[in-house]
């Protein structure tokens, strides 16, 4: 918080680190891709810019709604975005090319990338509505299992594995700090690793199958599938250090990293700046991450705590999917590294959260302040 | 913990802010395991990672590297490279690929059969690899498309280089053959190298044992491509690294003059050096032209090569087996002497005896031989009578010894080493007795007796320079030091003398004295049976039923530098075809002169020299080959006709 008279209120009190760390890494992220264009702002890095641009200042206008007017919105949100992933599923079942996305200009939006923030602020509202004393019941497990196994299930049924597991992991994440007893989360995580093979046999899809066995052993298939992981790694580990430099990266400007500009964008960028550019990145979300946490341990209400806490959760699982794919750690299931990768929805989804989590820092800060004032 | 206890806000903060903990060191762990993975990626695996990003970008379009050559040990050349005009095509730069076959088809004179497989490759290359369309192109037809260039986008005239054989078949079986790398060739190396069109491997012989010396290493034109193989600029090009040149020990003077000397024979010659055990020539007739096999041989050829009952596609000096017919008697004396037989014994040949129940006769009526007379003449009833009365495990081991039955391990040759019988070995393999006959058979070189050509050289040539000399083929190869033969030296003496008299005293093999003034050859003759003996006569018309004639010699006698062994097959008495052969050679090493003018009026009585006939016969191959075309089109048209009425 910088305090000073000549700034004006409304912008002194917007947390001003936080917005910096995301100009640079969006910064960062636009340098990338006017690398990986050729040296050029069009087809990328222009959108990007704008993209970013304005979703940040969706953020900051979302930053001054209070809590009290986001709780009540949360369910009737919740409930719209249920219908449109059920319509979605259903139009894309009859009209199989049909229009699965709202269609903004800048991007094109499908509704399971609401579901990520909303599913954090659906939970929190759920526990904070739960009496205390339930938490330790099936009670405090079986609705939420149901919030969160719902659109999940509509969503991974679309295909689109990769945000499924993101609502998945974020909703469990607010479960786990709302108090449930350990061993709700142990069962399950034994039953799940038993139940893997049958997963893997039954439920994947054959895409999704192959992409699996490539991720155990991507030489099997070094011309098709395997090939992503492998050219990333082989970009990753050809910068070295420092990089080959900006524009020199041969594995990006001679095409051999597909995807060089989205989900890879990372790789695309670690081969031109080195270890030393990813590692910024990774530092940099990593501080974003720390801020966000911060923000829900300092929350003084519950839905607050376990809506911040979800929300870094996505924020998370963003950042980790995608860096342990593109290093060749998890299988390829198509997550992109927001502000990095090109692609506005996933600036959109970061914004919402981000806006989200600072409306409630300012809250947190508007709060304590008047108390030392 | 006490039961039921109430769960209140209080609780619900703690449990919050302990598990908040959990999570946030979770995402750290993550962080920094991410911070690692990717230190490994960058730091620890940089080189291969740098080295994978190279060979994704820069692509190389492959010069086959030239072959090193072979040369005699002279350094006259026997196989060398000579550059040739191709035509190569890289689809990738090719606008209209029909049109540019059709132009391609009138302008090299393609066939409909090579049209096909042009297209076959086309369909399977990947990127900048250029595919073969002719290679060995005559020049004005090479000028015709360099003309037309500028219409033909993607068509690569080129200067290639073929293998070429200056002695032809001369060499042939020693030398081998190189031909296009097969699929499985491929299959084994993943070399792409063996997928550039004018790259020839060894596929036989000397070319193929040597393959790893005479390959070299590929060059090329260094490029930059994208994933989808588009060009993106040309670098610096990669010189090609020549084989190395291999030095053989051969002569490939004598080389060529034994194996013009040999005419219309079926049979081998091998020549050594006494000094070092060297193979000055390796020959083995008729042979095929590997000139023509390097280009790739048709099919017609090939079927009439291998049905030739000379048998053009053997190599007989290696893989030949054959009875050693008499020419095993010097060595069997050795043995006799070594054994404590007096050479002045004499044995009664009145024409033959009776061993068992058989009666076994001899060429002639000898009369009263010692061991001079016995080896000078060839009597078969002195053998016998000594074979009967020594020890035959004793006396094989001395023909052994001397080289009979010896695979030389040390030579980049496939060999097929036959056999020296003795009692021990016959009880292993067919699980009886020696007989009387089995010494009489062996002691004449024929039964169980069967050896290759080389040991047909190395045996003369360990009796007349009396070391147990190593051949040697290649001039890099590392000399051993060589022991003497373990027999006393008064009796290698005798036995000298006695193969000296062969040629010089009378013996069986008169007709093979040199013509040389002062040098004087020692040798043996030999005729080993095909057909039975007392049938002789009557086999004597028909070529495949005649018997080998055979003719091993060391010269001169008193003091030996060369030893030559030679088969000719179904040559009949050995000294009537064999000996003359070996005789020439001989004096060739002496005197070259007087050699080629011997051989001058043969070779018009043979209708011309080995390169006027090799012609004559390719030109023979093509026609054939020309008329089966023929006669297949024909049949295919007949065939069709009923079908379309």
């Amino acid at each position: 918080m910088i305090l000073s008279s000549i700034i004006p209120q409304p912008l002194a009190r917007l947390p001003w680190k936080l917005l910096f760390l995301m100009v640079a890494i969006g910064s960062f992220g636009l340098v990338n891709l006017y690398s990986a264009a050729g040296g050029s702002i069009q087809p990328w890095a222009l959108k990007q810019g704008l993209a970013i641009v304005l979703f940040l200042g969706m953020a900051v206008a979302l930053s001054s709604v209070r809590e009290e007017r986001i709780k009540p919105l949360v369910m009737p949100i919740y409930g719209a975005i249920v219908i449109a992933l059920v319509l979605t599923d259903a139009m894309g079942i009859v009209g199989k090319g049909a229009q699965r996305w709202l269609d903004l200009g800048i991007i094109r939006l499908q509704p399971s990338e609401f579901m990520k923030p909303c599913i954090a602020l659906m939970l929190a509202r759920f526990y904070e509505l739960l009496p205390a004393g339930d938490i330790r019941s099936f009670r405090a497990i079986w609705p939420a299992a149901a919030l969160i196994g719902v659109p999940a299930l509509l969503i991974i049924a679309q295909p689109d594995l990769g945000t499924g597991l993101m609502v998945v992991f974020a909703g469990v994440t607010v479960m786990f700090l709302a108090g449930l007893p350990l061993r709700w989360f142990l069962l399950p995580g034994a039953a799940i690793a038993a139940a893997i093979i049958p997963i893997y046999e039954f439920l994947l899809h054959g895409y999704q199958k192959k992409r699996i066995d490539i991720f155990l052993d991507p030489e099997s298939d070094p011309m098709g599938a395997g090939y992503h992981i492998t050219q990333s790694k082989i970009a990753i580990g050809s910068g070295g250090i420092f990089g080959k430099g900006f524009m020199q990266g041969s594995q990006s400007h001679l095409q051999y990293l597909p995807e060089g500009h989205t989900d890879f964008a990372f790789a695309t960028l670690t081969e031109e700046w080195g270890m030393i550019g990813g590692t910024a990145i990774i530092i940099a979300y990593l501080f974003v991450l720390r801020w966000a946490m911060k923000v829900a341990a300092n929350a003084p209400t519950r839905f607050g705590q376990l809506s911040c806490a979800g929300l870094a959760a996505v924020l998370f699982s963003y950042f980790a999917i995608n860096l342990l794919m593109v290093m060749g750690l998890a299988p390829v299931v198509g997550i992109p590294l927001p502000l990095i990768s090109y692609g506005g929805s996933a600036v959109m989804t970061v914004m919402i959260c981000l806006g989200l989590l600072m409306s409630f820092e300012r809250q947190q800060r508007s709060r304590s302040g008047s108390t030392l004032s | 913990m006490n039961a039921p206890i109430r769960f209140t806000a209080v609780h619900q903060n703690l449990t919050f802010s302990r598990r908040m903990m959990v999570v946030g060191a979770a995402q750290v762990a993550v962080g920094g395991a991410l911070v690692g993975r990717l230190g490994w990626l960058a730091v620890r695996e940089n080189a291969k990672y740098n080295l994978l990003s190279e060979s994704n970008r820069v692509q190389l379009i492959i010069v086959p590297p030239r072959r090193g050559w072979i040369v005699d040990r002279g350094g006259k050349p026997i196989a060398i490279n000579r550059s040739n005009f191709r035509v190569d095509l890289i689809p990738d730069q090719v606008k209209d690929v029909p049109g540019t076959i059709a132009k391609l088809t009138g302008l090299l004179a393609l066939t409909p059969d090579e049209v096909d497989r042009i297209n076959r490759d086309i369909d399977a290359a990947v990127g900048f690899q250029p595919v073969q369309v002719a290679e060995n192109v005559p020049y004005e037809r090479y000028a015709a498309v360099t003309v037309r260039l500028p219409e033909l986008p993607g068509v690569q005239p080129m200067r290639g280089f073929s293998r070429f054989y200056p002695t032809g078949p001369a060499v042939a079986h020693l030398i081998g053959y190189v031909g296009t790398p097969s699929a499985v060739d491929y299959k084994k190396t993943k070399d792409p190298l063996f997928l550039t069109p004018g790259f020839k491997i060894g596929k036989q012989g000397l070319e193929k044992v040597l393959e790893p010396y005479m390959r070299g290493k590929p060059g090329g034109q260094r490029i930059e491509v994208t994933a989808s193989g588009k060009l993106v600029k040309e670098l610096d090009p990669k010189p090609d690294q020549s084989g190395s040149t291999v030095a053989l020990t051969i002569d490939a003077g004598l080389q060529e003059y034994a194996a013009r000397r040999m005419g219309d024979n079926s049979g081998a010659l091998v020549a050594m050096d006494l000094a070092s055990g060297d193979i000055l020539a390796f020959v083995s007739m008729p042979a095929f032209d590997p000139n023509s096999f390097s280009s790739g041989i048709g099919r017609t050829e090939w079927k009439m090569l291998s049905e030739d009952d000379h048998k053009p596609l053997i190599n007989k000096v290696a893989q030949g087996l054959y009875p050693s017919g008499s020419t095993i008697k010097p060595a069997m004396a050795l043995g006799f002497l070594k054994q404590g037989v007096d050479p002045s014994a004499r044995v009664f040949c009145p024409g033959g005896m009776r061993i068992g129940n058989r009666f076994f006769s001899c060429d002639d009526r000898h009369g009263s031989m010692d061991m001079h007379s016995a080896i000078a003449r060839s009597c078969n009833t002195y053998f016998w009578t000594m074979g009967l009365r020594t020890d035959p495990e004793l006396t094989t081991e001395m023909v052994n010894y001397l080289g009979y039955g010896q695979q030389f391990e040390q030579l980049p040759i496939n060999q097929r080493f036959g056999t020296m019988p003795s009692p021990k070995w016959l009880e292993q393999k067919y699980k009886r007795k020696w007989q009387g006959f089995d010494s009489a058979n062996t002691s004449i070189g024929q039964g169980y007796v069967l050896i290759n050509p080389l040991q047909l050289a190395v045996m003369p040539a360990r009796l007349g320079s009396g070391m147990l000399l190593q051949p040697r083929l290649l001039m890099g190869a590392p000399k051993h030091p060589v022991a003497q033969v373990a027999v006393d030296a008064e009796h290698l003496k005798i036995v000298r003398e006695a193969m000296g008299a062969v040629v010089n005293g009378g013996g069986t093999a008169a007709a093979a004295k040199l013509p040389l003034d002062g040098v004087q050859m020692a040798g043996k003759t030999g005729t080993a049976q095909v057909y039975k003996l007392t049938q002789r006569k009557v086999a004597n018309a028909n070529w495949a039923l005649r018997d080998h004639a055979l003719f091993v010699a060391f010269a001169p006698v008193e003091k030996p530098r060369y030893a030559i062994g030679c088969i000719i097959e179904h040559g009949g008495f050995g000294a009537s075809s064999a000996a003359p052969i070996v005789r020439d050679t001989m004096t060739y090493l002496f005197d070259q002169q007087k050699a080629w003018a011997t051989l001058g009026p043969l070779e018009q009585s043979w209708g011309g020299s080995l390169a006027e006939r090799t012609a004559r016969q390719s030109a023979a191959f093509k026609a054939a080959a020309q008329s089966a075309v023929q006669a297949k089109a024909a049949a295919a048209e007949a065939a069709a006709k009923p079908a379309s009425a």
